[in-house]
């Protein structure tokens, strides 16, 4: 399941944030905003994405940079919901 | 002491890193009223050099325009120095609500509310009019200003990819069981230079039953036909429910900004925008200036017509002499450098043969997308552009760029 998870979340980080012909890398472990791909307004979508898609509420102090900053961070915060 | 030497460290070890990361912002000081060719101290202190002015939002060369200093002076002598109130308390006279008049017909709405500034416009109007029930969708380059608007308010946050009606329509028909979608865009974009897509933005509202809220700060005066804007270029004029723009800019220069759009809208603003409950109204003698700005650029085109040639001619010159620009209609034109020290480098070598342009990188543009930002003016002469195209294509020459595609400058000096 965590691995679907992790999937899930890979797939809809490259779709959501990378524009046509951008061909960075991004993998589990890449940093997504210290790294530059996704700016912490931007990173809004992402949360809509992850309460929507797993019927959760992540509250403001919990939706970090930090915790959002790769897709195993994410898949840990969404531990903290139950979800893996 | 709540101020101790450890609070004084720290705050200083932050200043610090600021300048270690190179993002240190450093103020020049003009020593003339704001013009095409300026004497400006740079460092603050040193001796004054005269530059032709690249950097400027003062499109339509209004800024300091004899007619409009008068009209201020006559604000001044009139109605006083300043208001010492708010709005609503004892701060409006009468002149405040001639000009918020004057700016409803101009933009083609059905009301407006200044603001002290279109920053405050920005980050009042969200809060004020929307609830945890609606979801506001907006472009992922919009101002800082428009950011932190959003962040106060309660409705849902979500972005769409720059520019990309696709995506948008996605977020439109994923959020179909909120009570208001709110497009949120900027009708420039102020660091590329671009237009938003109003025209289809305007379509996928009417489809997907959403609102539209446009900053058209770096559009107004200049950009459509008569200068009304994003709106008029796209021929969308009474179709925008909420549109914030600014007095600093185009329309004199000076300060204050506003919300025009739906009267209920503008209602809401005026009873619950904080910007506006708590701080001070717009002084006299902006009011009575920007006023005069709107009598001159209704009277004639002239002065955007010329802005618009200004601008034609000086894409096509970066273009020709091998510089690579960012593509758009508008008055400000990004010459893409990608590495940071490079636009800090070109920058100040521009400065050296008299042209004041300053270089943008990360994280006020994404990494990788450094840029020298150019800005055109009415106040511009032709001369004026020849001798910044002179000064460009001799600092391209030095570092070896002109002719080069993207990927060979990043190839030699980085991302």
């Amino acid at each position: 399941m965590a691995e679907q998870i992790k999937d899930v979340i890979l797939e809809y980080v490259r779709n959501e944030y990378l524009e046509d012909g951008d061909d960075r890398e991004v993998n589990f472990d890449t940093a997504i905003i210290s790294g530059g791909i996704v700016d912490s307004f931007s990173m809004v979508s992402l949360k809509v994405f992850l309460e929507t898609k797993y019927n959760i509420q992540i509250p403001d102090a919990k939706a970090t940079p930090e915790a959002f900053d790769s897709v195993n961070n994410i898949v840990a915060l969404l531990k903290e919901f139950g979800i893996e | 002491m709540a101020y101790s030497p450890e609070v004084k460290a720290a705050l200083a070890e932050e200043v610090n890193s600021i300048k270690t990361q190179g993002l240190f912002k450093e103020e020049r000081a003009i020593c003339a009223p704001q013009d095409s060719e300026i004497e400006v101290q740079y460092p603050i202190g040193s001796e004054q050099k005269k530059v032709i002015n690249m950097c400027a939002n003062n499109y339509l060369g209004l800024s300091s325009h004899p007619d409009v200093v008068a009209a201020a002076h006559s604000g001044l002598d009139h109605r006083g120095y300043g208001m010492s109130s708010v709005r609503f308390i004892c701060g409006t006279q009468d002149i405040h609500k001639q000009l918020e008049d004057k700016l409803t017909e101009f933009l083609g709405t059905e009301d407006t509310i200044l603001f002290p500034s279109c920053f405050d416009a920005n980050a009042g109007v969200f809060e004020a009019v929307l609830t945890d029930q609606d979801v506001m969708i907006a472009d992922r380059l919009i101002h800082a200003s428009i950011v932190d608007g959003i962040r106060l308010a309660k409705a849902q946050q979500d972005t769409f990819k720059h520019s990309d009606m696709k995506h948008l329509e996605e977020k439109l028909i994923l959020h179909q069981n909120k009570r208001i979608r709110l497009i949120i865009t900027d009708g420039a974009f102020s660091m590329d230079g671009d237009l938003a897509k109003l025209d289809k933005i305007v379509e996928l509202a009417e489809k997907y039953n959403a609102m539209v809220f446009i900053d058209e700060a770096h559009t107004s005066g200049y950009i459509g036909k008569t200068g009304r804007g994003t709106a008029e270029h796209f021929g969308v004029l009474g179709k925008i429910d909420i549109i914030s723009t600014t007095l600093g800019k185009a329309l004199g220069g000076a300060s204050g900004g506003c919300i025009s759009g739906r009267k209920e809208i503008v209602e809401l603003c005026r009873q619950r925008g904080r910007p506006y409950l708590f701080s001070n109204a717009v002084a006299p003698s902006i009011v009575e200036g920007s006023m005069k700005v709107l009598d001159l650029i209704s009277k004639t085109t002239e002065r955007r017509d010329k802005l618009e040639e200004n601008t034609i001619f000086w894409r096509q010159a970066l273009t020709d002499a091998g510089l690579i620009i960012k593509p758009g209609e508008t008055a400000i034109v990004p010459v893409m450098l990608f590495n940071a020290k490079l636009s800090q480098d070109f920058s100040k070598d521009l400065f050296a043969e008299g042209i004041y342009a300053v270089g943008f990188f990360f994280p006020v543009v994404p990494k990788g997308q450094a840029r020298i930002r150019t800005q055109l003016s009415a106040a511009h002469d032709r001369h004026h552009l020849e001798k910044a195209l002179d000064a460009f294509v001799k600092v391209g020459k030095k570092y070896e760029i002109l002719g080069k595609t993207k990927q060979e400058i990043i190839d030699r000096y980085g991302l």
